[in-house]
């Protein structure tokens, strides 16, 4: 088993790099996705099954197809790559990569050092983590409803301002394609009436 | 289940946080600085599984549970945002949207 966490967590590492790095967003998102079920393999391993389980459910389908709707509604086509090509070559990444390595460095450091013990993993049954979701964090639950609810109505009410003014938009182009239509026929008219 | 020393998985989850953090700092698409915030929202999860496995309690699951519920939230209205910011500006840079108007 051990060998199976540490073979993920690589897959993990690498998928990830791979989705910071592509110039195409599909390309990134499908990595992304690869990246989440790797994740949720070490879940797995780590003994929590009822995790995994979500993880593959709500990261890996749920919130991934809104991406993949979002792309698609986006309809990005051929010129955003190179867009994008020409954005990454810009010298904007040396700073935010050191930097952030140098946390890292940091992170791992303070881990190593600080916390010998061995962890040994008992698998925590999805009985255990129901028991204690709904009881010691119910106010929780009742919180995350109420932020799901706020990003309800906030999805809802951007999607139909842009709706909105799409409509008025073609409203507006509507009117004028009538306007410049009734304008040539009305100078037509006369023109028309001497023959 | 497997024994995985606990400052593998925490290292683990610092690694897949940092790339997000790059991705965030460096990338100027809107949909890729949306997706890095997806990975470290995830990192942060994975450490908190870690952390709960290592003392065999369920809270650390319950806690990827609230992360789950907000970046379910934040990546719905994230992308309601990214479909105005689209079809106002006709660019996904995020340096376009760098003025606050009403």
């Amino acid at each position: 088993m051990n060998v199976v966490f540490y073979l993920s967590a690589a897959i993990a590492v690498i998928a990830t790099i791979l989705v910071v790095t592509r110039v195409n967003a599909m390309h990134a998102l499908l990595y992304l996705i690869v990246s989440l079920l790797a994740v949720a393999i070490i879940f797995y391993t780590l003994g929590a099954p009822f995790i995994a389980a979500l993880e593959v459910i709500v990261y890996a389908g749920a919130i991934m197809v809104l991406f993949i709707f979002a792309i698609m509604l986006l309809n990005l086509g051929p010129h955003s790559e190179e867009q994008e090509r020409i954005w990454m070559r810009a010298t904007g990444w040396a700073g935010p990569v050191i930097l952030a390595a140098l946390l890292l460095a940091e992170i791992i450091y303070i881990i190593i050092g600080r916390s010998p013990t061995i962890g040994s993993a008992q698998p925590i049954q999805p009985a255990a983590v129901g028991a204690a979701l709904y009881g010691p964090y119910l106010i929780g639950v009742e919180l995350a409803s109420i932020l799901l609810l706020a990003a309800l109505v906030g999805a809802y009410h951007l999607g139909h301002i842009r709706r909105a003014l799409r409509e008025a938009s073609v409203e507006a182009a509507a009117l004028r394609a009538r306007t410049l239509e009734s304008r040539p026929t009305g100078e037509q008219e006369p023109l028309g009436q001497p023959k | 289940m497997a024994t995985i020393p606990m400052e593998h998985g925490l290292i683990v989850a610092g690694i897949l946080f940092t790339l997000g953090l790059i991705g965030v700092l460096a990338r100027r698409n809107i949909i890729f600085v949306l997706m890095s915030i997806e990975v470290m929202l995830n990192a942060a999860g994975l450490a908190f599984v870690v952390a709960g496995s290592r003392w065999g309690q369920p809270d650390g699951q319950v806690m990827f549970l609230f992360i789950l519920a907000m970046a379910a939230a934040e990546v719905s209205v994230g992308l309601a945002l990214v479909l105005q910011i689209y079809h106002h500006f006709k660019t996904l840079d995020t340096d376009a949207a760098s003025r606050m108007r009403g």
